[in-house]
């Protein structure tokens, strides 16, 4: 696809690309999902179990049933069509049939003509349970009975590993893993588990056609693969399932699995009513897939004067209840486990498990977040060990163009590696500030804890990539729909999920530049008027859109050449072809098995009250691979938004659970950072086209996540001089407790 | 659920007396959270905010009365923020701006919760709460006021009136550690009074103990006093923290107090 000759650079094609959505998000006009009213509609609400693992023994609906307001209670005896559903593998079900495996899990769902009456009705559905033992522990799942008997996962091209509760078995070996360097380090690491944490609550309305279809309009990341879980549960065919993107507020991977779709299609269409369900806080943190927590033990061998001789990793995540796309996290944290370094010698054993736990899938940096952070610590440890300077270490094994992955994949695109790492150790560190000082200047923060009493100061450096679009052979496609009327005007169709990042303001800004005028709009995104966009996700969005838009956009300038007035023309945009790895050794099985890379560096300066266990982070400065930046406004919000999310992950955002259970689901107790913990961002982009990719730009929204967490850590241990080998820091880590 | 409006004292201590049940309102920083959350569906609301006589401070001699209305927002403000330092300290933790215009000193009180950023500056300022009901007024330390987690010692048919307090004017300051840097819930907190004029040292900490918790010691015992008070702290581990970072925690936070106060 190196066929751009016109090409698009910021400040060229659009001179102002101040986005569409930005006024009325701020001015709190923008309607999202929750804010949906549809005529005569009901209210839905969820029946969830409170255990984490029992056999359902019994459900009574007839006291619920006959509650005022009540249209409808269904169980999984009323689920229309297929009783399970999955992103990639069928094994959840819509409603629990015989056997509730996590806490939260969708057992029973009720419409009523008030929520109020909705609640009360579902709190008097009566589940009666028999608590089984829940798995809890990833380390014991695959000695443990199997909470999935007939293995969903098995037969799917991946390793044979005949153990219960695994859900992906991976080996990448390469090289000889045993070879001897001068010197070894060596360590155990742990990722708590987070969560997206979105501020739009899993919500959405279904309307009935009244011809036995449905409409549901959500806040979703993946129209038609919506449609495609959702229409055989329903027993319709895809076209009677049109979903249609509602205002999302916020996704970051958590609206990639289904929530409330089929549940409130199903009560559609048995009451012939419109239902919406909008779920509370609480709920939300039961409502959706959470990061893997992970444990990772990594030792590295390099010669005396630096350069990696061999890594060995071995990879442990925990997928929680249902398989969602822990297969693709765990070879995704596999395959960049060693970070963006050339080694010769690497063996990475990965497994993914299942447990009783908070099921898990998606989350911004998909399994590099958690190897980056084992990794890089590696790093600085091997600096220390070897008393090199950390940044030349990282320098002198940097993976680079021509270079070879752990799988044997030649790194072909763009990878400025050494740039991005030169450019963020140059970027200059604030002098430290002056005492004595406001408190909220200092580690604390309105806490007022000190005024300068055990602060120490630390600076830290990482560097972190990760792969842009899917992967391992996956068919990956954009469609992109323009419609030109004779006037001149132009609508361009995708259905690209805009969950913040602005790809709609990218779809529009191509368009624009392809079609040559600026009477361009775009509709709004639905499964009844385009083919698939593909995910919001992976970093693919605005290279997906992009390819498909341009694509559709010259082809109906042709059409128009040859045929004259209006043209109406769909487009497939796909990337290279990638391939699976072979199932033993993690190796490719030809080309590539990731499309391209992007990679991160960044440099925290933190202040830590080493004797209270508290941080203020003070300057993050990063480089960071962005490809051809389209909107310098779009990609610094997202370096700085998934750079707070890395720091959530780094300081504070834990889902706590006690035998399965969630403790913390609100966010008076799953923090998230406040303006006073997140410091300004100084951003440098590297921009070095991407020759694959439509003018040349790469996905930028996940790098920053991957890197930050590593290197803010890497600060507070220079600080503390501790080794803090887990996230996120606990102020108890901190203190030594 | 219904709400029940009093415009004036007299009309809320008589809907109180004939509602025993009702909860009281005022900021609704707890009791909507509770309703939100579906935690509680009390049948009757009484909506104390149209009530003048708890709204603001007045002077009564050497005694500042704090309305059971007073915002902290109010209590960072003039002469309340001069006479009780460590209380506009205190105010000044809590939540968001936002946050800090609704809530109130009495809505601290009513909930009694062992987190309450407002209960330790007050306790170690002696403060003593003023509750009425139709029988008539009576006046309770707030050492005793405190008797359990959110349990108080109010009648069901009484209303908290105002908080008495004759600011000490000694040295003081308070302290909550969070593990972020705004708008938490006190892992544990720290108020301390360095009393020159009494020869004694006052320190109360919040969500250390069933209770926010007064320690007092001679002047002279700086030295121990931070074993003291984190020997009077009965912690528990919960989502917030563990038990043994929070005794850790009121040791440092007594010792940097004292340092604050005695420089």
């Amino acid at each position: 696809m190196s066929t751009a000759t016109r090409t698009l650079r910021p400040g060229h094609a659009l001179p102002s690309t101040r986005r569409a959505d930005a006024a009325p998000k701020v001015t709190g006009e923008f309607a999202y999902s929750s804010d949906l009213h549809a005529a005569g509609m009901l209210w839905g609400q969820t029946v969830r179990s409170p255990h984490a693992h029992a056999r359902i023994l019994g459900i009574d609906v007839v006291q619920a049933r006959a509650m005022p307001g009540v249209h409808a209670v269904l169980t999984h005896e009323d689920v229309p069509g297929q009783k399970t559903y999955g992103l990639e593998f069928a094994d959840q079900p819509v409603l629990a049939i015989d056997r509730v495996r996590y806490f939260g899990e969708a057992v029973a769902i009720v419409a009523a003509e008030e929520p109020e009456q909705a609640r009360r009705a579902a709190a008097a559905v009566r589940v009666e349970y028999e608590p089984l033992e829940p798995v809890t522990d990833p380390e014991q799942a695959a000695e443990m009975a199997p909470l999935h008997p007939d293995r969903p996962t098995m037969g799917h091209g991946f390793r044979d590993d005949a153990r219960p509760n695994v859900v992906r078995s991976m080996v990448i070996r390469r090289g000889d893993p045993d070879a001897e360097g001068d010197v070894a380090v060596e360590g155990v690491y742990e990722i708590g588990q987070q969560d997206q944490a979105f501020l739009g609550p899993e919500s959405g309305i279904a309307i009935p056609d009244g011809e036995g279809g449905v409409d549901i309009h959500v806040a979703t990341q993946w129209l038609h693969v919506d449609r495609d879980q959702a229409a055989p549960c329903l027993a319709l065919e895809p076209e009677q399932v049109r979903i249609h993107l509602a205002g999302v507020g916020g996704a970051f991977g958590g609206r990639e699995d289904l929530s409330m779709q089929i549940h409130a299609a199903m009560l559609a269409l048995r009451t012939g009513r419109p239902v919406k369900i909008v779920y509370n806080r609480e709920e939300s943190f039961v409502g959706h897939i959470h990061r893997h927590p992970a444990r990772i033990w990594a030792q590295h061998r390099a010669t005396r004067d630096g350069k990696l001789v061999a890594v060995r990793m071995r990879i442990l995540i925990d997928g929680g209840a249902y398989a969602s796309s822990s297969t693709a996290v765990i070879a995704n944290a596999c395959s960049f486990a060693v970070g963006p370094y050339a080694v010769d010698n690497v063996l990475v054993d990965g497994l993914a498990v299942y447990t009783n736990n908070p099921p898990c899938g998606a989350m911004r940096g998909f399994g590099a977040v958690q190897a980056c952070f084992a990794a890089e610590a590696q790093m600085d440890k091997l600096a220390t060990a070897l008393e090199i300077d950390s940044v030349e270490l990282r320098l002198l094994n940097a993976l680079e163009p021509g270079g070879m992955l752990p799988t044997g994949q030649v790194v072909t695109g763009s990878l400025p590696t050494r740039d991005v790492i030169r450019r963020a150790a140059a970027l200059p560190v604030p002098e430290p500030e002056e005492l004595p000082r406001e408190a909220i200047r200092l580690p604390g923060g309105a806490g007022n804890t000190t005024r300068g009493e055990g602060v120490r100061r630390g600076v830290g450096f990482a560097v972190g990539f990760k792969n842009i679009c899917y992967s391992e052979g996956f068919d990956d496609y954009c469609t992109a729909r323009v419609v030109l009327a004779e006037d001149g005007s132009a609508e361009v169709h995708c259905a690209a999920a805009d969950v913040g990042q602005g790809v709609s303001d990218v779809i529009l800004q191509v368009a624009r530049l392809e079609l040559g005028t600026d009477d361009v709009t775009l509709a709004s995104g639905s499964t009844a008027r385009v083919g698939s966009a593909g995910s919001a996700s992976s970093s693919r969005m605005t290279w997906m859109a992009a390819g498909a838009v341009q694509t559709a956009c010259r082809a109906a300038l042709d059409e128009r050449d040859r045929s004259g007035g209006a043209v109406d023309v769909e487009r497939i945009y796909r990337h290279p072809r990638t391939y699976p790895l072979d199932p033993e050794t993690g190796q490719i099985t030809d080309g590539r098995a990731h499309v391209a890379l992007a990679v991160a560096a960044m440099r925290v300066v933190a202040e830590v009250d080493v004797d209270l266990g508290l941080t203020r982070v003070v300057w993050i400065g990063t480089a960071q691979d962005v490809g051809n930046a389209l909107n310098r406004t779009a990609v610094e919000g997202q370096i700085e938004g998934g750079t707070a999310q890395g720091l959530g992950l780094a300081l504070m955002e834990e889902i706590q659970t006690r035998d399965g259970v969630i403790a913390n689901a609100s966010f008076t107790d799953y923090l998230i950072p406040t303006f006073l913990d997140m410091p300004p961002v100084v951003s440098d982009l590297v921009e070095e086209p991407e020759p694959d990719a439509p003018y040349g730009v790469k996905g930028v929204g996940e790098p920053p996540t991957v890197v930050s967490t590593a290197a803010i850590v890497a600060a507070l241990r220079d600080a503390t001089g501790r080794e803090l080998a887990r996230v996120p820091v606990r102020p108890d880590d901190i203190a030594g407790l | 659920m219904d709400v029940l409006t009093p415009r004036s004292l007299d009309e809320a201590l008589r809907l109180k007396a004939e509602h025993p049940g009702a909860v009281s309102i005022q900021g609704g920083t707890d009791v909507m959270i509770a309703l939100n959350f579906d935690q509680a569906r009390p049948e009757l609301l009484l909506n104390l905010n149209e009530v003048v006589e708890l709204r603001g401070w007045s002077r009564e001699n050497g005694t500042l009365r704090l309305g059971a209305g007073l915002t902290y927002a109010d209590a960072m403000a003039d002469v309340v923020a001069d006479e009780l330092p460590a209380l506009a300290e205190a105010s000044r933790t809590v939540g968001s701006p936002q946050i800090r215009n609704r809530g109130t000193i009495g809505g601290n009180l009513g909930t009694a919760s062992p987190a309450g950023d407002a209960l330790p500056p007050l306790l170690v300022e002696r403060a003593v709460v003023e509750v009425a009901s139709t029988r008539g007024a009576r006046r309770v330390p707030l050492q005793e006021f405190l008797v359990g987690v959110k349990r108080n010692a109010l009648d069901d048919d009484e209303l908290i009136l105002s908080v008495l307090v004759e600011p000490s004017r000694q040295s003081q300051t308070f302290m909550k550690v969070g593990p972020r840097n705004a708008m938490v819930i006190a892992v544990c907190s720290l108020a301390v009074v360095v009393d020159r004029e009494r020869g004694e040292l006052r320190a109360a900490f919040g969500s250390a103990a069933p209770v926010a918790r007064l320690v007092t010691a001679a002047i002279d015992e700086a030295e121990s006093f931070p074993e003291q008070v984190a020997g009077a702290a009965s912690p528990i581990d919960d989502v917030r923290g563990t038990a043994a970072y929070r005794r850790h925690a009121l040791r440092v936070l007594t010792a940097r107090a004292l340092e604050r106060c005695l420089a």
